[in-house]
């Protein structure tokens, strides 16, 4: 205790100039997180003339709406939205379903292999699955799923990561005894899956589904091999924006500033709870 | 429990004239629910991840053993051609170097500053929820836009970048250009977008170190410096090396940031200045050469492989940390 009170008094010594340093570089440091997010929307608020100005433009213009307009004339945007909402929203439930219930028997029951089945599920997290795109693509095209949502949905309906992070969530949160009082009760394990595991699951499933949702959203590599540019995703749509012959930097950061809106949004709205996910799923990486 | 038992068999008669099959039977069920249930569950993650996960990666190394392209019906077998035109391939050298030259850009500066901007945090502030928001908010932003954003910025005629080297006498530099101002703008979007992310991370492992060590060292007189590289960084060394191995997969992998920034060119550039490993499979996959592809692929595995081994090495050796 006698110690404890002794170091407050040299951190009250030593705090004020270090202190006032510590919030300098943190609100720096929050300064240039949204500095280019900011300009975008300047540069989208104006047209191409007033890029060209010396100090460039700092504060938004009226012309956003009109380069929202000529977003929607170069590309299929409305389109490309609703593939987006619908990719993301299907691959998230999936992935929230399957890495449930694969989490709960990793975390909660006992069969042979069990082991091996989790070093395999947890070793192929660090392989990356990028490499595998050649004959997934002539899946693909076997399937005949180029150019539609299939082919975005169904490979990423799973993946190692949400199995591991449902595990480690369920093995801790999910008390033993809870379980074994439903079985003495007579519970089936599907009936415990659905009764106990379920509730228990939903903080951390809420953010395994937010998580994926974004990064499935923000996936960009894949959807431009396997999609067209007439049927995209957001991403896809956005980088056709990006390639135009002429560098029209407003009608692309238009379109950046509408597709990532959304999910910015969305993420000042649930941020802490995703970045609670994010730290917890870290600590026994 | 004795008490229990004879309750439990005197319930049971009521069920008896059913008899014993019927209870044979339903102990089988159970039986079977108990063996048979995680199995199933645990199924549907196995079935689709071998089928679109680990089937794609396995069959890879077989397609980089044939002249494979989908032109044609037929693929003949090779055996290890590819690879061998491969090593001899000065565009596949020059895709590896820039990979590393990005990858070390990026990576070592970005791991320093997420440690620093960890420690921090890592102490009882206001507005501690801002501060992680603003942190996280460049990776919730698309590496699309990151991209598109970047490359106006880093505008050789009207970008702010260079309009803030104007203030201080340098003129129009041409990042898209050179080898080295160009890996410097890519890396720069890197960092944007994985800086806070890590710092999160590594906040996380921080955040689990007894307090009592800091109050220690700071009573005998230890400066912060000290106590961040004699104390954190030792005790979150683990975390450190799951960092250093994620952002070393990450950016060896590398694709969206050079092509987007080179208009489109899969080249990377005129000159291939800053065409990565994952863009030249990419060349080839445009190309419809998917033989050729794979055999990049699978030298990428390898590179991966090996450039992670050895930072895992590193890492875990250095003694005070990373510095």
């Amino acid at each position: 205790m006698s110690a404890h009170t002794a170091v407050l008094a040299v951190r009250r010594r030593s705090g004020g100039a270090a202190r006032r340093l510590t919030y300098l570089t943190l609100a720096a440091v929050a300064f240039f997180s949204m500095l280019p997010l900011y300009y975008s929307v300047v540069v989208a608020s104006r047209d191409n003339a007033a890029l060209a100005d010396v100090p460039p433009p700092l504060i938004p213009g009226g012309n956003f709406f009109a380069n929202v307009a000529r977003v929607f004339d170069t590309v299929p945007f409305a389109l490309a939205m609703l593939n987006s909402v619908i990719v993301s929203g299907a691959v998230a439930f999936a992935v929230m379903l399957f890495s449930t219930l694969a989490g709960f028997a990793f975390a909660k029951l006992r069969f042979q292999g069990r082991n091996a089945l989790l070093l395999l599920t947890v070793g192929t997290m660090m392989v990356p699955t990028q490499l595998g795109i050649i004959p997934l693509y002539m899946l693909m095209v076997k399937l005949e799923w180029t150019g539609t949502m299939y082919a975005l949905i169904v490979p990423a309906l799973v993946n190692a990561f949400g199995v591991f992070f449902m595990t480690q969530y369920l093995s801790r949160a999910l008390p033993t005894e809870l379980l074994e009082a439903g079985r003495v009760d007579g519970c089936s394990t599907w009936g415990l899956f659905w009764h106990v595991v379920l509730p228990a699951a939903r903080p951390a499933a809420a953010v395994l589904g937010m998580l994926t949702f974004m990064s499935v959203w923000n996936d960009y590599f894949w959807p431009l091999v396997v999609l067209t540019p007439e049927n995209p995703t957001v991403q896809v749509a956005l980088s056709t924006l990006a390639s135009g012959y002429v560098n029209d930097y407003v009608l692309g950061l238009a379109g950046t500033t509408l597709g990532t809106l959304p999910l910015v949004i969305v993420f000042a709205l649930l941020g802490k709870q995703i970045i609670g996910g994010i730290m917890q799923g870290a600590v026994k990486g | 429990m004795a008490t229990r038992a004879p309750d439990r068999l005197a319930a049971a008669p009521p069920n008896r004239p059913a008899g014993p099959r019927r209870r044979l039977r339903r102990q089988l069920v159970h039986q079977l629910d108990v063996k048979g249930s995680p199995y199933a569950y645990v199924a549907p993650f196995f079935l689709l991840f071998s089928a679109f996960g680990l089937f794609p990666l396995a069959y890879t190394a077989w397609v980089s053993l044939h002249d494979w392209t989908l032109l044609r019906e037929e693929q003949t077998f090779v055996g290890l051609e590819n690879f061998r035109t491969l090593l001899a391939d000065d565009y596949f050298w020059n895709a590896t170097f820039n990979t590393l030259s990005i990858g070390v850009l990026s990576t070592v500066p970005q791991l320093l500053l997420a440690i620093w901007l960890a420690h921090l945090l890592n102490r009882p502030l206001r507005a501690q929820t801002f501060f992680r928001i603003t942190l996280l908010l460049p990776n919730v932003t698309s590496v699309v836009a990151v991209v598109v954003i970047f490359s106006q910025l880093f505008g050789r005629d009207f970008g702010m970048i260079n309009w803030v080297f104007s203030l201080v006498g340098v003129e129009g530099v041409a990042w898209t250009e050179g080898v080295l101002s160009s890996h410097f703008a890519i890396s720069t979007m890197i960092m944007w977008r994985w800086t806070g992310y890590n710092a999160l991370i590594l906040l996380a492992a921080m955040q689990a170190v007894p307090r009592e060590l800091y109050e220690a060292a700071t009573i005998d007189g230890a400066s912060e410096m000290t106590q961040l590289r004699k104390i954190t960084v030792p005790m979150i060394k683990p975390t450190i090396i799951f960092v250093v191995i994620t952002s070393t997969i990450g950016a060896m992998q590398i694709l969206a940031e050079p092509l987007l920034f080179g208009s489109y060119l899969v080249t990377g550039g005129v000159d291939r200045q800053y065409q990565t490993l994952s863009l030249f499979i990419y060349e080839n996959f445009t190309k419809l050469d998917f033989g050729y592809a794979s055999a990049i692929s699978w030298m990428m595995f390898v590179f991966i492989v090996v450039v992670a081994g050895v930072n895992y090495l590193i890492t875990r050796r250095g003694k005070g940390g990373l510095t």
